[in-house]
């Protein structure tokens, strides 16, 4: 068991994978060493979101990831 | 083939295939034939500006809930009997259908502003992020300033 990382839209590009497993738990700071330093640097900024176990988080540096939760990466959407 | 019938005041789906507008919207009308107006808006891929293909992405188990939000939302600001919210997700070529909004309400004013806040919404405030092939290759698309002033009005 691990925790999936996942990269949504543009944020699959700058990582170069769709997702990644790593060790849980996982927290905020181990998130941004796991996904290296350009996605954590978009990860700073506030137009990027977090969601774990399918919930957008209200504060993304509170993230509490268990071993089998998935982790979605979230950047400004453009729909319609 | 059955004909398509609604069998709730919100419909609202993912599609990963072309939909038909003619079937939905005649289904969307006779499933309300109580309301005294209905309004759609129909959103495809532009034509020109080099565009060749178009991807809308989503996340599973984001996207249809808020969807799912967003009717429920329109429906008790503007009064509606119902709302039909079918979105693409997939490759479209130009001239494709997007997105296919129907808003049913006693008077019109409502169903127009409630078709126009769906449509702001999907635009920059649901969980779709969308790319382009060009000539070079695919570019992803951001957010235009003006969605989010679009956005802005309903607040």
């Amino acid at each position: 068991m691990s925790v999936t990382i996942l990269f949504l839209g543009p944020l699959r590009d700058i990582a170069g994978e769709q997702s990644r497993e790593v060790d849980g738990p996982l927290d905020w700071a181990g998130l941004r060493e796991a996904v290296g330093p350009e996605v954590a640097a978009q990860l700073n900024e506030d137009r990027v979101n977090l969601a774990c176990k399918g919930r957008v988080l209200a504060d993304k540096r509170a993230l509490k990831a268990e071993d089998g939760d998935e982790v979605a990466l979230l950047p400004p959407v453009s729909g319609g | 083939m059955a004909r398509l019938a609604l069998s709730s005041p919100l419909d609202v789906r993912l599609l990963d295939k072309g939909l038909s507008v003619g079937e939905a919207l005649a289904a969307f009308n006779t499933a309300h034939d109580e309301a005294g107006g209905i309004v759609s808006f129909l959103g495809k891929v532009r034509p020109g500006d080099d565009v060749r293909a178009l991807e809308l992405s989503h996340y599973e188990p984001l996207t249809l809930p808020g969807m799912k939000e967003l009717a429920k939302a329109a429906r008790v600001r503007f009064d509606l009997e119902g709302a039909l919210v079918w979105h693409r997700v997939g490759v479209m070529s130009p001239g494709e259908t997007i997105v296919l909004v129907a808003t049913a309400a006693h008077h019109r004013r409502s169903a127009f502003d409630a078709a126009d806040y769906v449509m702001d919404h999907l635009k920059s405030a649901a969980w779709f992020w969308k790319r382009e092939r060009r000539a070079d290759g695919w570019h992803w698309i951001e957010p235009r300033a003006q969605d989010r002033i679009d956005l802005a009005r309903w607040n």
